[in-house]
């Protein structure tokens, strides 16, 4: 039943992406209850996540792409592969 | 009628109508550019050398998808493999007595101040993709695809060919490295 800091901090970053079991969450409840160090754990997991989010946004309005040089040297260079 | 379903391929082709999505896909996995560019690279070569086993059961992207597919987990199995040197570094004591619990240098410390602000703040982001670009690479692309990307933990786990438990261990870690840098490099300066 009782968790090490280890054990209760995977089980709040597990439950960050709403995938920890109610048994997980109730024995994570549990251990920080009684640790200060896990309760700040997690509560700044939290503004992690909400951190984590606004990157996912940044990133979702961004494609890479190749550029006119990249494409025209791998066009050759399959093209020679081709060619054998 | 079905026959004429049938899919060809066109090797000419592949570079002008492939290369840009297959670099996009990879590039969204493991975020370097030069890597990117030789697996799409190199899953043109292997499709040439296989291109007889092409059924044309499915469209030349999908098929072509798939080898870079395995490049990808070929990559990330090497990387997984070479022990030592990249480890990220320790959070909790791993034995003796206090096992399991909070290293003292890695304990969470209060970050006062204007968390809001600094949430807002549009330099947020950079700073957020440095920390993750210092974590392991190992780490870093298991990271990404769940957390940047949102990919589901089993398609993850088919992908890169690693077991559930393994990826929770990989995104603790992450986590907790990824604390402690935003914690020294955001909101305590």
């Amino acid at each position: 039943m009782k968790l090490t800091c280890d054990e209760a901090s995977a089980i709040c970053d597990k439950s960050q992406y709403n995938e920890a079991s109610l048994w997980e969450k109730i024995k994570l409840k549990a251990h920080l209850f009684l640790c200060k160090k896990c309760e700040l754990y997690a509560k700044q997991n939290k503004i992690m996540s909400t951190c984590l989010k606004k990157l996912e946004e940044v990133e979702s309005h961004k494609t890479q792409h190749l550029n006119q040089e990249e494409i025209n040297c791998m066009a050759q260079e399959l093209k020679t592969k081709i060619e054998l | 009628m079905a026959v004429t379903d049938k899919q060809f391929l066109n090797p000419e082709k592949w570079v002008s109508l492939h290369a840009d999505y297959l670099f996009n896909y990879t590039i969204g996995r493991l975020n370097d550019r030069d890597l990117a560019k030789d697996l799409v690279q190199d899953t043109f070569f292997s499709a040439l050398k296989a291109k007889e086993n092409f059924k044309g059961e499915s469209s030349e992207r999908t098929w072509l998808i798939a080898i870079l597919k395995r490049k990808i987990v070929d990559y990330y199995r090497k990387i997984n493999s070479t022990k030592g040197k990249a480890e990220v570094r320790m959070n909790f004591y791993a034995d003796g007595e206090r096992e399991g619990e909070w290293l003292e240098e890695r304990v969470p410390t209060d970050w006062s101040g204007e968390i809001e602000k600094k949430i807002e703040n549009e330099e947020l982001a950079n700073v957020l993709e440095k920390c993750i670009g210092n974590l392991p690479e190992k780490y870093a692309i298991v990271f990404r695809m769940k957390t940047v990307h949102q990919i589901e933990t089993e398609d993850i786990c088919k992908e890169l060919d690693i077991t559930t438990s393994n990826l929770w261990v990989i995104i603790h870690r992450a986590r907790t490295q990824l604390r402690k840098c935003m914690e020294d490099n955001w909101f305590k300066n």
